[in-house]
């Protein structure tokens, strides 16, 4: 068994070969299942726990403060303390509310990027399964976090959760059409929608790079819409915290308000992914024209360093965002997708398409 | 309980109790919205669950006891309520003030006046989902707040002023502090447009919305900064100078407009008038006694006593009733805070509820000011 840091497939073909050999073959393909779950799940927990610490010390720069400091080193423990109060709480069900959909609602909201997070790409061969339908799966099984949102607002019976659900889930459905408009400028170029194969189209220049306008507009809108699908500042109108206390998980504790919190982080991760993936290029290192040098020191550094970066780098300006602009009116918000957003990302579609049949891309 | 109104396609007006316990109302604020989807209708604040009877405990107290219930009203313009209730007893026993306890009273004014505008531009960001904002307020009001304790030994609730003048002299590097603040606030302040006012989302959230005309203005009696954006003047260091302002060189902050933007702009133009006059008092203090001699038991003469100053959200009167004892007969404070919050109906009717939040944080109200 051989593992390499540029290459996960070898490592993982080889798990798969003593798999397959030791045992029969349903067995083996359930073990392979189980595998896939538990990591599936450390994943999640680890994402969660990281990116709740790095949001709380990224807000701490941007407001002249220290950030959690205090359990572990540099505060790092702070978050592993925080869920673990939140998993000892009561889950309270309120009284009057509609119980199996009110416990529903939290895992719904989980049930999307947990499936997701499964069809993306991390490194040469380090993702569960490339579809060759990959990117129209991830928009589509992500919508369903929506629903969630929604069933939470619905069933707990309180007045500012259904004021909230129904501003997220008028929010989330608009501004899915020009995320995946944008989503479709990349699929254009790259005539595939298969995330190996939109990341190998990239191997000689980002889509950013080489894209012209149309991957630039996109990829603005992708960033906007892509905030605004997540529920997070400037877009956070559904639990806008000085008008409807929470929003949709006011009458949430306890664990289940973890998987709000948990989903709503998991899913920033997979907004930076997708747009990590499609417009810079995923795992590929960064190539400058007939740079030799550079280009061989760029090869030198794994691809997983290139991803975690580019996907740092995004996470840290959507984070940006959160902490230094006003929240906006839902009639602004719907007026900026309806009125602007989407009108561009037609245009832009048409535009992109016109380019690639021109041949005008690199 | 009020009837549920149904209309006749069969929708009912939705109702939600904002407050008492709400993080935009700043307090023990009830406020019950009727709604149209997202849409208001109607707000009805419902007041007194902070009330704690200051007006009625003032009657047993004696004067130099009253002085310390009102910092607890607007405790953001501490030093203003205690200069009006000073300013009040002053003028009823005909008491002279020596000149160092009227420089000293009108720097800690307008030092109170910033320090409340500062927490108010933070909470205002807040309030608008901006929640930077918050800790770059805090960060100035912190400054002025330790210069506060040097002096006064207290951070919020200073209670400097007794009648005749002040109760200690200034602490010997008072000057010097609060020189540097004025030089440290005049590069934070421009940070504040940097961060909000220049924002393209903050102007939209706050152009053209809850509009307040002149005439309403007046006939709600709102005072202070939101009643001089919609074109009020009615600033009383201008009408009616007290303690030193009438030397002073300041302009009355105008606008005309009477949207969320122009009560913000006033605001915060307000702070720079205030860091001019620290300027022209802060070199200038004369030397000699800060504190009249008064008796030690206050009574007043018979007769009904008035006083107003500005504080930091308008103008605050006291009204002395004095029968010739120890303590008055009544004690009657007009607040500021109260008559703005009248207006609010008026200006949320037709926006949104995040419209609703906008105005409520640039009435800049303070609950306990309200229900007293």
């Amino acid at each position: 068994m051989y593992l390499s840091i540029y290459d996960f497939s070898s490592f993982f073909q080889s798990i798969d070969n003593w798999l397959t050999s030791t045992f029969p073959e349903p067995i083996a393909t359930i073990i392979v299942w189980i595998l896939i779950g538990v990591s599936a799940i450390a994943f999640t927990a680890l994402l969660g726990l990281s990116l709740v610490y790095a949001e709380r010390k990224v807000a701490a720069w941007f407001q002249l403060r220290i950030g959690p400091n205090r359990v572990g080193f540099q505060g790092v423990l702070q978050t592993v303390a925080d869920i673990t109060k939140l998993i000892m709480k009561e889950p309270l069900t309120p009284g009057t509310s509609d119980k199996f959909l009110y416990n529903l609602a939290p895992f719904l909201m989980m049930l999307a990027p947990f499936i997701v997070i499964g069809a993306l790409p991390y490194a040469e061969g380090l993702q569960v399964m490339d579809l060759n339908v990959g990117v129209f799966f991830v928009t589509a099984v992500s919508s369903i976090g929506v629903l969630g949102i929604l069933i939470s607002g619905y069933s707990s019976n309180n007045k500012y959760s259904l004021i909230g659900s129904m501003r997220s889930g008028a929010q989330v459905v608009s501004y899915e059409l020009s995320a995946g408009l944008a989503i479709m400028v990349i699929v254009v170029m790259s005539g595939s929608l298969q995330f190996s194969e939109i990341i190998e189209a990239q191997r000689d220049g980002w889509w950013i790079f080489k894209g012209h306008l149309p991957v630039w507009i996109a990829f603005v809108v992708f960033i906007i819409a892509g905030t605004a699908e997540t529920n997070r500042g400037p877009f956070d109108l559904a639990e806008a915290e000085s008008e409807l206390t929470a929003g949709f998980h006011t009458e949430y504790s306890g664990i289940k308000f973890a998987f709000f919190f948990l989903a709503e982080y998991v899913n920033l991760f997979i907004i930076v992914v997708l747009a990590t993936t499609l417009f810079l290029g995923g795992w590929m290192p960064l190539h400058i024209g007939d740079w030799e040098a550079f280009n061989n020191i760029a090869d030198i550094i794994p691809p997983i360093f290139w991803f975690l970066g580019k996907v740092s780098a995004l996470i840290i300006l959507i984070m940006w965002f959160k902490w230094t602009f006003p929240r906006l009116r839902i009639d602004q918000l719907l007026t900026l997708e309806w009125k602007y957003l989407l009108p561009i990302s037609l245009v832009n579609i048409v535009l992109a398409a016109f380019i690639i049949l021109m041949g005008w891309h690199f | 309980m009020e009837e549920t109104i149904i209309s006749p396609d069969g929708t009912q007006e939705y109702f939600i109790n904002m407050g008492p316990q709400h993080p935009s109302t700043h307090g023990v604020l009830r406020l019950v919205l009727t709604l149209d989807g997202e849409i208001i209708e109607k707000v009805e604040p419902h007041l007194g669950y902070i009330h704690r009877s200051i007006e009625k405990m003032c009657e047993k107290d004696n004067y130099r006891q009253i002085i310390h219930l009102t910092d607890r009203m607007d405790y953001l313009s501490a030093h203003m309520n205690n200069h009006a209730v000073s300013l009040a007893i002053e003028n009823a026993l005909e008491v002279e003030i020596p000149d160092r306890a009227k420089y000293i009273r009108v720097i800690m004014d307008e030092l109170t006046r910033i320090s409340s505008h500062t927490l108010w531009w933070g909470v205002m960001g807040m309030d608008l989902g901006a929640i930077t904002s918050f800790l770059y307020g805090f960060r100035d009001h912190e400054y002025i707040t330790e210069i506060f304790e040097e002096t006064c030994g207290a951070r919020l609730t200073m209670n400097y002023n007794v009648p005749g003048g002040v109760m200690f002299d200034i602490h010997p590097n008072f000057v010097k502090h609060v020189k540097d603040f004025i030089a440290d606030f005049k590069t934070k302040l421009p940070e504040y447009d940097t961060l909000l006012s220049g924002n393209v989302i903050f102007l939209e959230r706050t152009k053209g919305i809850g509009i307040l005309t002149k005439e309403d203005a007046i006939s709600f009696g709102v005072t202070g900064p939101a009643g001089r954006a919609s074109g009020f003047s009615n600033d009383v260091r201008k009408k009616e100078p007290y303690g030193i302002y009438d030397q002073l060189d300041f302009k009355e902050i105008l606008y005309t407009d009477g949207d969320t933007y122009s009560r913000y702009k006033a605001r915060i133009d307000e702070m720079w008038e205030s860091i001019k006059i620290i300027e022209q008092l802060i070199d200038n203090i004369p030397e000699g006694d800060f504190q009249a001699k008064t008796r030690k038991v206050i009574k007043l003469p018979k007769g009904e006593f008035y006083q107003k100053v500005e504080t930091a959200r308008g103008e605050l009167g006291v009204y002395i009733v004095s029968d010739g004892k120890m303590n008055p007969y009544r004690m009657k404070f007009r607040s500021p805070g109260f008559s703005n919050l009248s207006a609010l109906d008026r200006m949320a009717r037709g926006g949104k509820i995040a419209d609703l939040v906008a105005i409520m944080s640039t009435l800049d109200l303070v609950v306990p000011d309200i229900d007293r």
